[in-house]
């Protein structure tokens, strides 16, 4: 039975949530006690899924799992021509951290949103288009196969659409939505075109298969420029960014703590582009400025339009498009210096590190203070930090979450986020000190802004209009508590982590070798 | 062991468990000397209520610093660079649209003729 699953595992991971999804409305008419059920008992079931997963991929190195062959190893039929036709998924370390991050947030904002969304109508639809939205992700992020993973980014773009117009809101929600959408079919389009210059210049889909025939030419350029552009602005990179504080601050929290990790996976996509498709065939140096300047940019204008804002959920928008500007800034540094092994030996290494650190501790605390924010508008009804005040008075837990998240993100230690920007700011600064400078006036700025957001909202003295608040509801408090949890245990630990899981991902990712032989090495 | 073994992060380390440690230590230096200071504090007596040269006080909702009136200086020092990136947001689908594709085009430049 553990061989099966561990075998099968690939598929389990997609076709668990995917069933659970069409099965959630039919289940939710017995009573809506039985639909949460199923949708924990779905999210459980992925979860452990992912770990196992995991947890194979990290002892025992790159998964592969073929559709429809009649072994899941048989990447290459003899009658294909040497061509892997058929749908692969290759699970390396990079993957593999990747799902880990999705399940495990997906099951805290689950728990979460069993509880804050209870009293809404429409619960069918939405626990259908969460697990979608989980879905996508995991397919995205394990797929071998890029027109697959075409197929995932429209799952997920059109589940999340779905989820950021859920409550209406007077039409704002609706327009956020749309706005998500066109931004995002635009871009689909983008990585569609893309996928039809490689297949019509190598005769595949296949990741590694195009990896391996990659020529750089002029079309190669083309399709590498419009998915870089389509991927950095679905991980909201500046200058592309517009659309994340509109759909941020008008989905429900527990939908944006997840719209976090989608922009992740589309990271993810974005890295795997250009490490393993592209490699060392592309001008390094090069690119890895384009990604570096993305970075730069996406830092410093998040945090400085953060500090303005009113609404919280806007306000922490910011501050997401601010800290992928850190992952973005680390991983263009291991990209400038690909081909350069003193220098990869050096920091490119500690660089990409930190940068792939910093994707798992950001889904942590930033889809924590998410919660927060949505808990205190499940008690107060407003995100307006100009109405709010005294709320630590009756919401203690919260604000101890709170404080636990803004700590993480400004980078203070002895929480996650302090160890992956250390990573970054001493590696970025071997490649360039203005640029580590830079990244620490960012982080200066974001403990600023989450002093006046925590000073708004938890202290001064309790205000009359909130003499009724109570503490929110023990499942958003467990949903809050695990991601928590994970952000004092990361900080407390850093090492184990980054031996565990980070290091393995950083060197899976920058191994173009490694990810072809792995899928065409039998052929 | 793994667990408690100092981050390296390349050209340095960084240990938490270290850091915290090292804060107890001083957690603990700073009560004791807490505890020598005057322990006259007693209260829900007149020694506690707040004053303000005389004048009573204000209701509470009235003392509380509101968000907007926090970092106006520093809005006001950047005003020149705020009053570009703000109305650069302007909400509108059109404009979200042309920057994706002005940077596409700037990207296409920089990747193809650089």
């Amino acid at each position: 039975m553990n061989g099966f699953l561990i075998t099968h595992a690939p598929a389990l991971l997609i076709m668990v949530p995917l069933i659970g999804a069409f099965v959630a409305p039919f289940v939710g008419r017995v009573s809506p006690k039985v639909r949460s059920a199923w949708i924990i008992l779905i999210m459980t079931l992925t979860t452990l899924v992912a770990l196992m997963l995991a947890s194979d991929v990290f002892l025992h190195g790159t998964r592969i799992y073929v559709f429809g062959a009649t072994s899941p190893g048989l990447t290459v039929p003899l009658d294909s021509g040497g061509i892997p036709i058929r749908i692969i998924f290759t699970i390396d370390a990079m993957s593999a951290l990747m799902q880990v991050i999705a399940a495990v947030c997906g099951f805290a904002v689950l728990l979460y949103s069993i509880s804050a969304d209870r009293i809404h109508s429409g619960l069918e639809s939405y626990y259908t288009l969460f697990l979608l939205m989980i879905t996508g992700i995991m397919g995205m992020v394990s797929t071998g196969d890029f027109f697959n993973f075409f197929v995932f980014l429209e799952i997920l773009s059109i589940a999340s659409a779905g989820l950021i117009a859920y409550r209406i809101d007077g039409g704002l929600a609706v327009e956020a939505a749309i706005k998500y959408f066109v931004l995002s079919t635009i871009g689909a389009m983008a990585v569609l075109i893309a996928i039809g210059i490689y297949y019509g210049e190598y005769n595949a889909l296949n990741i590694a298969m195009i990896a391996s025939r990659m020529q750089f030419t002029l079309l190669d350029q083309v399709a590498l420029v419009l998915i870089i552009a389509a991927l950095a602005m679905k991980c909201g990179a500046v200058p592309l960014h517009f659309w994340t504080p509109d759909a941020y601050s008008m989905a429900p929290s527990s939908v944006t703590a997840m719209l976090v990790v989608a922009s992740q996976a589309s990271l993810y996509g974005l890295f795997r582009v250009v490490f393993t498709i592209y490699n060392l065939t592309l001008n390094a140096m090069t690119v890895g400025w384009i990604i570096i300047i993305l970075g730069i940019l996406s830092m410093v204008v998040g945090v400085t339009m953060a500090i303005p804002q009113k609404n919280v959920k806007r306000l922490m928008a910011y501050h997401a498009i601010s800290q992928t500007g850190y992952m973005l800034l680390g991983v263009g540094v291991g990209l400038a210096v690909l081909g350069n092994q003193p220098l990869m030996e050096s920091f490119g290494y500690i660089a990409m590190e930190g940068g792939i650190f910093h994707i798992i501790n950001h889904a942590m605390y930033k889809g924590l203070l998410f919660l927060t924010a949505g808990a205190i508008f499940f008690r107060i009804g407003t995100y307006n930090l100009n109405r709010m005040g005294g709320l630590g008075h009756s919401m203690k837990y919260t604000m101890v979450f709170f404080i636990i998240g803004a700590l993480a993100i400004a980078g203070i230690p002895p929480f996650n986020g302090y160890a992956s920007k250390l990573m970054i700011y001493e590696s970025v600064f071997a490649f360039n000190p203005v640029l580590a400078v830079i990244a620490m006036v960012v982080s200066i700025l974001t403990l600023a802004s989450f002093v006046k957001v925590f000073h708004s909202i938890f202290m001064g003295p309790r205000l009359p209009e909130f003499d009724t608040v109570q503490e929110a509801p023990m499942p958003m408090l467990v949903g809050m508590g695990i991601l928590a949890a994970i952000v004092i245990l990361f900080g407390l630990f850093p090492q184990a982590v980054v031996d565990t899981l980070i290091a393995p991902a950083a060197h899976a990712l920058a191994d173009q070798s490694g990810y072809i032989a792995s899928v065409l090495g039998g052929a | 062991m793994t667990l408690v073994e100092s981050l390296s992060t390349g050209t340095g380390f960084w240990n938490p468990l270290a850091w915290l440690i090292a804060v107890l230590v001083a957690a603990v230096i700073v009560y004791l000397i807490r505890q020598r200071g005057e322990s006259g504090y007693k209260k829900g007596t007149t020694q506690t209520v707040p004053f303000i040269s005389g004048n009573p006080e204000p209701e509470k909702e009235m003392v509380h610093v509101r968000a907007s009136n926090l970092y106006w200086g520093y809005l006001d020092a950047l005003k020149g660079y705020y009053n570009f990136i703000v109305p650069a947001h302007t909400g509108v689908l059109n404009d979200y649209v042309l920057w994706y594709l002005g940077t596409t085009a700037a990207l296409f430049v920089v990747v193809v003729f650089i």
